[in-house]
C-alpha cells in the first residue's frame, strides 16, 4: 500500500526495500542505544517571564523506548508540549538531561544540534508549512539546507510524497489543500529525512474526525513500515486508545501515571487520568443521567460502573456480593491496544452503602457514578 | 506650453525617477537588513542582541522623527562630504535616501515580524540554521507586505523628491515651484501635478499587482 522504496546513500539509515523494515546495524548511528529511543532523566523546566516564574515540567524521569507510539497527555498546561519540545530542543530543560539514542543531548553545539534535528521529525497542530513554496519545495526543504544533492532529492521527495499519499499535489501551494492534507505535507517534510523518531504536538487537533482518523492511520503505517517512534500528545483519549502501545499521564508538570495504554486505560489509578477518560465513558442512558442524584435516598437504585481488564466479571458472583437486585444499564467491551476490557453500569436497588467494598472482591474498577430514585 | 517647457518638463520628469529610484534602491539595500536586524535580534529572535537591538531601534526612530525638510538641511554637511555638492539630483539623492530607509526598514519590519512564530520552529525541527531560516522562512513568507511597503514608500518619496527641488535638487518639484509658483504659470503647474498623480499612479498599480500576484499562491 505504501510502495516503500527507500535507498540512502548519503544517509546513516538504510531501508530493507523488500520487508519496509529498517536495517538495525545501520540504524544505530550512535553508541550506547538503539535508533529511536529517548530518556529523561530528572527533566524540570522554569519558564521565566514579566509575569513570574512557571515550573512547566518538575523533575520528569521517562523512558520512551524504540518502535513504540508513545501518547503524552495531560490537561491544558500540564506541560506536554515542553516535555515533547526538550526531545529536539526547540525548548531547552532548566535541569536534568535528555538522552536520544543512547546520547545527551543538552551538549550538542550548533552543527551537532542540527545533526539531532535531522533524525527528528516534527509535525505540528497547524501543520507549519511555508506558504510561498509548493508542496514539493516545502518536502524537499530539509534535504537542501542539509546540502544533499539536487539529483538525489527529487526522486526522495516523490518517494516521501508517495509515501503520505500525495504524489498528484507536488506543485501545489499548500493553501489549495485541505488540512488533512496539509498534515500529509508536514508529516512528508518530517519524514523526508528518514528520522529515527517523529514527535507530533496536536498533530489532528485542527482536523475533522475523518481526517484524524487517516492522519492516525498514516501515522501508524509508518510506525509499523520504518519501525520509526512516534511520539505523540493529544487532548483526544480516542488518539491514544487508537494508536498508542504507552503513554503518560502529565499532571502540573509531573508524572501522574505511566505504562502500556491498555492497563492505563483500563485501570487508571490517578484522578488526572480519570478526570481525562471521563468523556470516554459518558455513556450513561440519558433519561437516567437527568434524574441521577449524588446523595442517596430511600429506596434510590446506586449506580455504580465496572471496568475490568483481562477477565470476564462474573455476573451471579456479582449478584451474590451485592445481595440485592442488580440491573444491568448497559454493558460492553472495549479493545484497547488488542486487549479487551469490560464495561458495565449496573443499577443496584436499595443498595447498603457498604455494597461497593463487597463488589471490590470481585476484582475490576468500581466507580460510584451516583443515586438514581426509584420512580419519579 | 512651449517646447522649451515641454522639454524642461520631460527633463525633470528623468530627474525625479532618478532620485527616486536611487534612493528607493539604497533605502531596499539598507532597510532591509535594518529590518531584519531589527526583527532576529531581540531577546527571543534567532540572533539575540538586545542591547544592540535597542540602540539601532531607538536611531531608526530619530531619524524617522525629524521631518523630511528639516533633515533636507540638517544633512547638508554629509551631502558635501559624499557627493562634493549640495545641489542637483544627486545631492537630493543622500537626504532622500536617508529619510527612506529607515521607514522602509520599519514597514519592512512590521512584515517580518507577522510571520507565524511557528513557521520558525518547523524550519528549526527541520534543521534548518539561521541563515537558513532567513532565505527560507522570514524573507519569503514576509515578502507580499515587504513589496507593499516598498510602494508605499515609493509613493512617499515620489512627494518628498518634490520637496527636494524646492531647495535646488532639480526635478519635478524644481520645475513647479521656478514656474508654476513663481511666475503664476498656472499651465506647468497642472502639468506638473499630473505628471506627479500619474506617476504615484502606476507605482501604486504595479505595487498592488505584484502583491496580489505573490499572495495568490
Ligand atoms: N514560552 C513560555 N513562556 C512562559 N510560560 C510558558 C511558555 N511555554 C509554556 N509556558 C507555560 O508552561 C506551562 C506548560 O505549558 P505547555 O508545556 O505548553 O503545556 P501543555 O502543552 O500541556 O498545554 C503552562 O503553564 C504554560 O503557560
Ligand atoms: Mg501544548
Amino acid at each position: 500500500m505504501l510502495g516503500l522504496a527507500f535507498h540512502g546513500i548519503h544517509d546513516p539509515v538504510r531501508w530493507d526495500t523488500a520487508s519496509a523494515r529498517p536495517i538495525p546495524a545501520a540504524r544505530t548511528a550512535t553508541a550506547g542505544g538503539a535508533a529511536g529511543t529517548v530518556r529523561f532523566e530528572a527533566v524540570s523546566k522554569t519558564y521565566r517571564s514579566a509575569s513570574g516564574t512557571v515550573q512547566a515540567l518538575d523533575a520528569i524521569d521517562l523512558a520512551i523506548p524504540a518502535g513504540t507510539i508513545f501518547g503524552i497527555i495531560g490537561r491544558s498546561g500540564a506541560g506536554k508540549s515542553s516535555l515533547l519540545r526538550t526531545i529536539n530542543r526547540l525548548e531547552e530543560p532548566t535541569s536534568g538531561r535528555v538522552i536520544v539514542d543512547g546520547e545527551p543531548i543538552e551538549a550538542l553545539d550548533a552543527d551537532g544540534l542540527v545533526a539531532l534535528r535531522r533524525r527528528i521529525g516534527m509535525i505540528f497542530q497547524h501543520f507549519n508549512l511555508l506558504s510561498a513554496k509548493t508542496v514539493r519545495q516545502n518536502v524537499a526543504l530539509p534535504l537542501a539546507v542539509a546540502g544533499v544533492p539536487k539529483a538525489e532529492i527529487g526522486p526522495r521527495v516523490d518517494e516521501v510524497l508517495r509515501l503520505v499519499g500525495l504524489e498528484g499535489k507536488a506543485d501545489v501551494y499548500p493553501s489549495r489543500l485541505s488540512g488533512g492534507q496539509k498534515q500529509r505535507v508536514g508529516i512528508a517534510r518530517a519524514l523526508v529525512t528518514r528520522p529515527a523518531i517523529l514527535l507530533c504536538d496536536e498533530a489532528t487537533s485542527a482536523l475533522d474526525p475523518e481526517a484524524t482518523l487517516a492522519i492516525l492511520g498514516l501515522l501508524r503505517d509508518i510506525n509499523r513500515r520504518l519501525g520509526i517512534t512516534i511520539v505523540l500528545i493529544t487532548h483526544e483519549m480516542s488518539v491514544i486508545r487508537e494508536i498508542c502501545s504507552d503513554v503518560v499521564v502529565l499532571e502540573r508538570g509531573r508524572i501522574a501515571e505511566t505504562g502500556p495504554v491498555w492497563r492505563v486505560f483500563g485501570q487508571p489509578e490517578h484522578a488526572a487520568t480519570r478526570a481525562l477518560l471521563e468523556p470516554l465513558s459518558r455513556d450513561l442512558p440519558e433519561d437516567l443521567a437527568a434524574r441521577l442524584r449524588s446523595d442517596r435516598t430511600a429506596g434510590a437504585s446506586l449506580l455504580l460502573r465496572i471496568t475490568c481488564a483481562g477477565e470476564a466479571l462474573d455476573l451471579a458472583a456479582l449478584t451474590g456480593a451485592a445481595g440485592a437486585p442488580v440491573r444491568l444499564i448497559q454493558a460492553g467491551i472495549d479493545r484497547i491496544q488488542g486487549r479487551a476490557v469490560g464495561r458495565m453500569i449496573v443499577a443496584i436497588a436499595g443498595a447498603a452503602p457498604e455494597v461497593e467494598e463487597r463488589l471490590r472482591v470481585l476484582g475490576g474498577e468500581i466507580e460510584r457514578i451516583g443515586y438514581v430514585a426509584a420512580d419519579d | 506650453m512651449s517646447p522649451q517647457m515641454i522639454d524642461r518638463l520631460w527633463q525633470a520628469g528623468l530627474d525625479t525617477l532618478v532620485m527616486v529610484a536611487a534612493s528607493a534602491g539604497i533605502a531596499v539595500l539598507v532597510g532591509l537588513p535594518l529590518a531584519l536586524f531589527l526583527v532576529t535580534s531581540g531577546p527571543r529572535g534567532i540572533f539575540p542582541a538586545p542591547r544592540t537591538n535597542r540602540v539601532i531601534g531607538t536611531l531608526v526612530n530619530g531619524f524617522r522623527a525629524v521631518p523630511f525638510i528639516v533633515l533636507l538641511v540638517a544633512l547638508i554637511p554629509f551631502t558635501r562630504l559624499v557627493t562634493g555638492t549640495t545641489i542637483g539630483v544627486w545631492a537630493a539623492i543622500v537626504p532622500l535616501a536617508v529619510s527612506a530607509t529607515p521607514f522602509f526598514a520599519r514597514i519592512a519590519e512590521v512584515s517580518l515580524r507577522e510571520v507565524d512564530a511557528g513557521l520558525i520552529e518547523a524550519a528549526q525541527s527541520i534543521g534548518c540554521r539561521r541563515r537558513h531560516i532567513l532565505a527560507h522562512v522570514l524573507l519569503p513568507e514576509a515578502l507580499p507586505g515587504i513589496v507593499a511597503g516598498f510602494t508605499i514608500t515609493l509613493v512617499s518619496m515620489i512627494g518628498a523628491s518634490a520637496m527636494a527641488g524646492a531647495v535646488g535638487a532639480g526635478g519635478l518639484g524644481d520645475v513647479a515651484i521656478r514656474y508654476g509658483y513663481q511666475r503664476f504659470d498656472t499651465t506647468v503647474m497642472t502639468a506638473v501635478i499630473a505628471i506627479l498623480i500619474a506617476l504615484v499612479c502606476l507605482v501604486q498599480l504595479a505595487g498592488d499587482t505584484a502583491v496580489r500576484r505573490l499572495r495568490a499562491r
